[in-house]
């Protein structure tokens, strides 16, 4: 057959083309605007004074730091509860697909609407999670307003909604693993722990990386849920990368917001690009 | 008989933990969506004393209606950033995978990098208004398309890996032409993914608050999101139209779920996993 006839180059092209468009091209022009001093009243030539502004001021340092735990933080978890959900729910238990549609239930529901119903939750005196802890005998603290707690709490947020995508990536990955695998292992008297690391977990390793690329990506640009609730507050304690690129934005400072945009994307480069070269050259062997 | 006690012991520590983690939140909404005012913010999960079904027509009159307006916004940028990223990226998600050369294996790169990075703000802004397309619906299907071409052609190139060549050399035998045979036989052989790329795709668009946010703004073009967002600063203190108004802007992504939810995972299977 004639592949390249038949194949033709041009069935790619209306995608490229709003890509390239609508995606690429401002990410190119965001490395020059970022250079640039550009606010309501004009535009001039900055060089790296945005950065150094960036750099030097800790309200906005903090949000590398708060970007970088968040996307951790939320990461590891997705990975380690999203697969242990995903073994139980594809065991032999009866409501397993009303359990699945339940877990992923809350990505249906839009951020926005999540955030406002934790932070209700999560209220200290009258939320249903302090409540809770009363009964038991324990004070429970200000979710949100703690400068301690607060970024964990959003973090906590963010788990409880996402965990129903990892959940559903894992399913994919064992259910299409072969299941002579799993009837050799127990003609071999394995456990079912031993099926678990030896059999299950190797062979669904394409879907933890794409949990792993997909869980850390997102948590880096996370921007909405923060901005639900808590704002980046109290003060600016729980401010990310996303979060300050709005408040500059928001206050007219174009160069800055646009720097801060191009330190997310070096730093979701940096971090993404090489971890998935090298959980994609584990996938191989 | 120990498998099946095992089992069933699941099933119920299963159902326990979904009911306190997962329910309960819904619950919780759904229960203060209902109640009057005073009764809605002390938050707490009861029963409403009285059922106000008043709220929701509340919600919906509250600034002078606007949230027709922004359920107008919000459809038809659904509508048509799906409409087109089914068009637009089944048809690149064919080629790529059926083509192995260097142009193919740039394409994958951009793909891969397209996943990981969020959309650059201000450039954006300003090549929209460089094009007059900003603040217009056109142009933020445009972004909407462009931020989800990635995902979209990954899918479809993981599920076409599954679609046999032969069918399209026999087609070709018989003197179809390319693009009939697309249209005709490799378009339809991909409705389990083109039904998971619908549910995921139409979830992220209308859910979408960042977006509209910065690319969309102004009191006409207002979304779903945007009304909920300013609803909150507004209605601090009457939980009870909030969480109407939270109810009123799921419905119609739960339809979409209740729809496709059958066919979410075959089609993950393909895209996500073979890659």
């Amino acid at each position: 057959m004639k592949e390249k006839r038949v194949y033709n180059i041009w069935f790619v092209v209306p995608a490229l083309i709003i890509f390239g468009i609508f995606f690429l091209l401002p990410i190119l022009i965001s490395f020059v605007f970022s250079l640039m001093n550009w606010t309501f009243t004009g535009m001039s030539w900055a060089g790296l004074r945005n950065f150094k502004t960036f750099f030097s001021d800790y309200s906005m340092t903090i949000g590398i730091k708060n970007t970088l735990i968040y996307a951790a933080a939320t990461c590891i978890f997705k990975v380690v509860l999203g697969f242990l959900l995903a073994v139980f729910l594809t065991s032999g238990i009866r409501t397993k697909n009303f359990l699945r549609s339940v877990a992923f239930f809350p990505n249906i529901v839009s951020t926005i609407a999540v955030g406002i119903t934790f932070t209700a939750l999560m209220h200290p005196s009258k939320g249903l999670i302090n409540k809770a802890l009363a009964v038991i005998g324990i004070t429970g603290p200000d979710w949100l307003g703690n400068t301690h707690l607060a970024l964990g709490s959003v973090i906590f947020t963010d788990i409880w909604k996402g965990v129903g995508v990892a959940t559903i990536i894992y399913i994919a990955g064992i259910t299409s693993i072969d299941r002579s695998y799993y009837e050799a292992a127990s003609i071999d008297g394995a456990t079912s722990f031993q099926e678990l690391m030896k059999i299950t977990l190797p062979l669904c390793r394409p879907s933890m990386n794409s949990v792993i690329i997909l869980a850390l990506t997102s948590g880096m640009r996370c921007f909405d849920l923060i901005w639900t609730m808590t704002g980046g507050g109290p003060g600016f304690v729980t401010d990310v990368l996303a979060s300050i690129v709005y408040k500059k934005y928001a206050a007219g400072y174009y160069g800055l917001s646009t720097a801060g945009n191009v330190i997310m994307f070096i730093l979701i480069a940096v971090i993404a690009i090489p971890l998935q070269n090298w959980l994609q050259s584990r996938e191989e062997v | 008989m120990k498998r099946k006690v095992t089992t069933l012991i699941g099933d119920i520590l299963g159902l326990i933990g979904a009911f306190v983690i997962f329910i309960i939140p819904f619950l919780f909404m759904v229960v203060n969506s209902l109640k009057e005012r005073t009764e809605a913010n002390l938050l707490n999960i009861s029963l409403p004393s009285e059922f106000q079904w008043s709220n929701f027509v509340d919600a919906f009159s509250a600034q002078n209606y606007q949230i027709l307006t922004a359920f107008k916004n919000s459809i038809l940028l659904t509508l048509f950033s799906v409409l087109g990223l089914i068009v637009v990226g089944s048809m690149a998600g064919y080629v790529i995978q059926r083509r192995r050369d260097k142009l193919m294996g740039t394409l994958n790169a951009l793909i891969a990098i397209g996943l990981m990075i969020p959309a650059a703000v201000m450039p954006t802004i300003w090549l929209l208004q460089f094009l007059h397309l900003y603040k217009t619906m056109f142009g933020m299907v445009l972004v909407e398309i462009g931020l989800q071409i990635p995902f979209t052609t990954m899918l479809y190139r993981g599920f076409m890996a599954s679609v046999p060549r032969e069918l399209e050399e026999a087609a070709l035998i018989d003197g179809s032409s390319v693009p009939r045979l697309f249209v005709s036989i490799v378009f339809p052989l991909l409705r389990p993914v083109t039904a998971t790329i619908i549910i995921l795709n139409a979830c992220t668009i209308f859910n979408d608050f960042t977006n509209p946010l910065y690319f969309f703004p102004g009191s006409e073009n207002v979304t779903v999101q945007l009304t909920l967002y300013n609803f909150m600063g507004q209605y601090s203190s009457s939980y009870n139209l909030l969480f109407a108004d939270v109810i009123i802007i799921t419905i119609p992504m739960l339809i979409v779920f209740i729809i496709f939810n059958k066919q979410l995972v075959e089609g993950m299977t393909a895209g996500a996993v073979k890659g």
